[in-house]
């Protein structure tokens, strides 16, 4: 995600000028072929699960894509951070675009949990802590999407945006922990997906589900923020454009 | 200590302010007293539901009426441009930021008696465990009004504050929600020892939200 400049055009801010470029071209190709490849493993190569049955596949989605939707939050609160710290709008638009991509796996991965949930459990929804937490990460993110797109000036937006950011990953931290204990205190965690039990051919599609996610997950960070970075240039713009003709016509009587 | 003295002033004057116009007195504490009417309507009063509940629904009431003086405080704020008199006030922000946690918490905890009078009452519990009931009260109100007080000024002068404030505030006072029920319940069902490691999280919390708000009002109050 470093490689932020589209292109071989540099603006003076060094931002993106278009939301493609020949790179993030060729990581998308990448990206396809992974998934793929994971298609092909997940769905017809690995066999079914002795317990879990056929509905172990949804594994190779879900447990890839409830960890980016961390690496997600790790790059909202970093991109927050640094934001604060150094007014640098680049880390804003990073924070910003994490934060939407979180936001976008972490509904898959509660979606993908139920479909699993229904037939391995019988039922769509138990409290278990990781779901919970899942659930409580989505509420957060909607918490921070929801200020970071106020209808206010960029200014207020980011920086107000910036603070909930900040507290991201301390609350997801906190949140794990309390329901942890709470369902802990009751009962023993339903789930257990530990590595021990995968092998062989399950364990290279859970692989590549990683590989093909985390490609996609980059690839749509990285679309995100250009997309942001022009939105914002557009606006500024706008607004310059709009100064420019109140002077003229203050000029003109 | 500069901060702290303002934080007085800070407190004062908003303490002073509420007991003037007497919102807490007449909209919020009556407020609160209805969402435990409710919760009765709700569950059925007769099969001892509502005694088993009352953490649960203690915590709830706490956090929806807690939720509208903390509302409050940031509007009493928005209104003929107090915001931009605050801040050319020359008071350090950490020390607005503390005073005004301050000044909820205070309120909190008179609306939290309020409300344990309440149960005591109305859903007839036995109160037991008096030592991790008033831990838990002293942790948790310092949890709700420092996060509180951090999220209302994240909210404060938006047209949308005030449906902003519950999505932002509530998903984050959850482990809250769970420490000081589970705390609470602890306590009355006679077996304390497991109602202290919560206390212990929630001022962890309470700890994490004084930094990030002594830290992060400084950026917050500068913007345009």
């Amino acid at each position: 995600m470093t490689t932020e400049t589209a292109g071989s055009v540099e603006t003076s801010d060094s931002g993106p000028t278009s939301t493609g470029s020949r790179t993030t071209m060729i990581l998308g190709i990448v990206t396809l072929i992974a998934l793929g490849v994971l298609v092909l493993f997940g769905l017809i190569l690995s066999p079914a699960d002795e317990n879990q049955g056929e509905a172990v596949r949804i594994m190779y989605v879900h447990v890839p894509s409830a960890t980016l939707s961390y690496v997600g939050c790790f790059l909202t609160t970093i991109g927050s951070v640094v934001y604060l710290w150094r007014k640098s709008q680049w880390w804003e638009l990073v924070a910003y675009a994490g934060a939407e991509v979180a936001a976008l796996f972490t509904a898959f991965t509660l979606v993908t949990g139920m479909l699993w949930g229904r037939p391995t459990w019988g039922v769509f929804w138990v409290w278990d802590a990781r779901l919970t937490s899942e659930a409580m990460l989505m509420l957060l993110l909607l918490g921070y999407l929801a200020v970071r797109r106020l209808a206010a000036d960029y200014e207020v937006r980011a920086k107000r945006a910036a603070i909930v950011g900040l507290l991201l990953v301390p609350n997801v931290f906190i949140v794990r922990q309390s329901v942890q204990w709470w369902r802990t205190l009751h009962q023993t965690p339903t789930l257990s997906l530990s590595g021990a039990e995968i092998q062989g051919l399950m364990l290279f599609s859970l692989f590549t589900g990683f590989i093909a996610f985390t490609l996609a997950f980059i690839w749509m960070v990285i679309h995100r923020f250009r997309v942001a970075w022009l939105e914002e240039q557009v606006d500024a713009e706008g607004l310059d454009a709009a100064i420019a003709e109140r002077r003229a016509e203050g000029v003109i009587s | 200590m500069i901060m702290l003295s303002d934080a007085w002033l800070i407190a004062r004057k908003d303490l002073k302010l509420e007991l003037r116009s007497r919102v807490a007195l007449n909209q919020v504490i009556p407020f609160a007293i209805l969402v435990l009417v409710l919760f009765a309507f709700a569950l059925d009063p007769d099969r001892g539901l509502l005694e088993k509940a009352t953490p649960g629904l203690y915590w709830v009431a706490v956090l929806f009426s807690g939720l509208l003086a903390m509302q409050r405080s940031f509007s009493v704020e928005a209104a003929d441009g107090v915001t931009d008199a605050l801040r050319l006030s020359g008071l350090a922000p950490a020390g607005i930021y503390l005073g005004k946690t301050l000044s909820v918490a205070v309120q909190l905890l008179v609306l939290e008696v309020l409300l344990g009078v309440g149960v005591a009452v109305l859903y007839g519990t036995s109160i037991t465990g008096w030592l991790l009931l008033i831990a838990t009260i002293v942790v948790a109100t310092a949890a709700i009004s420092t996060a509180g007080t951090l999220f209302g000024v994240v909210a404060a002068g938006l047209r949308v504050r005030e449906t902003l404030l519950p999505l932002l505030l509530l998903p984050v006072l959850a482990p809250v929600l769970i420490g000081s029920t589970r705390a609470f319940e602890a306590a009355l069902s006679g077996t304390p020892s497991e109602g202290w490691p919560w206390v212990g999280l929630m001022s962890v919390f309470a700890a994490v939200y004084v930094v990030a708000g002594i830290f992060g009002f400084g950026p917050l109050m500068e913007e345009s």
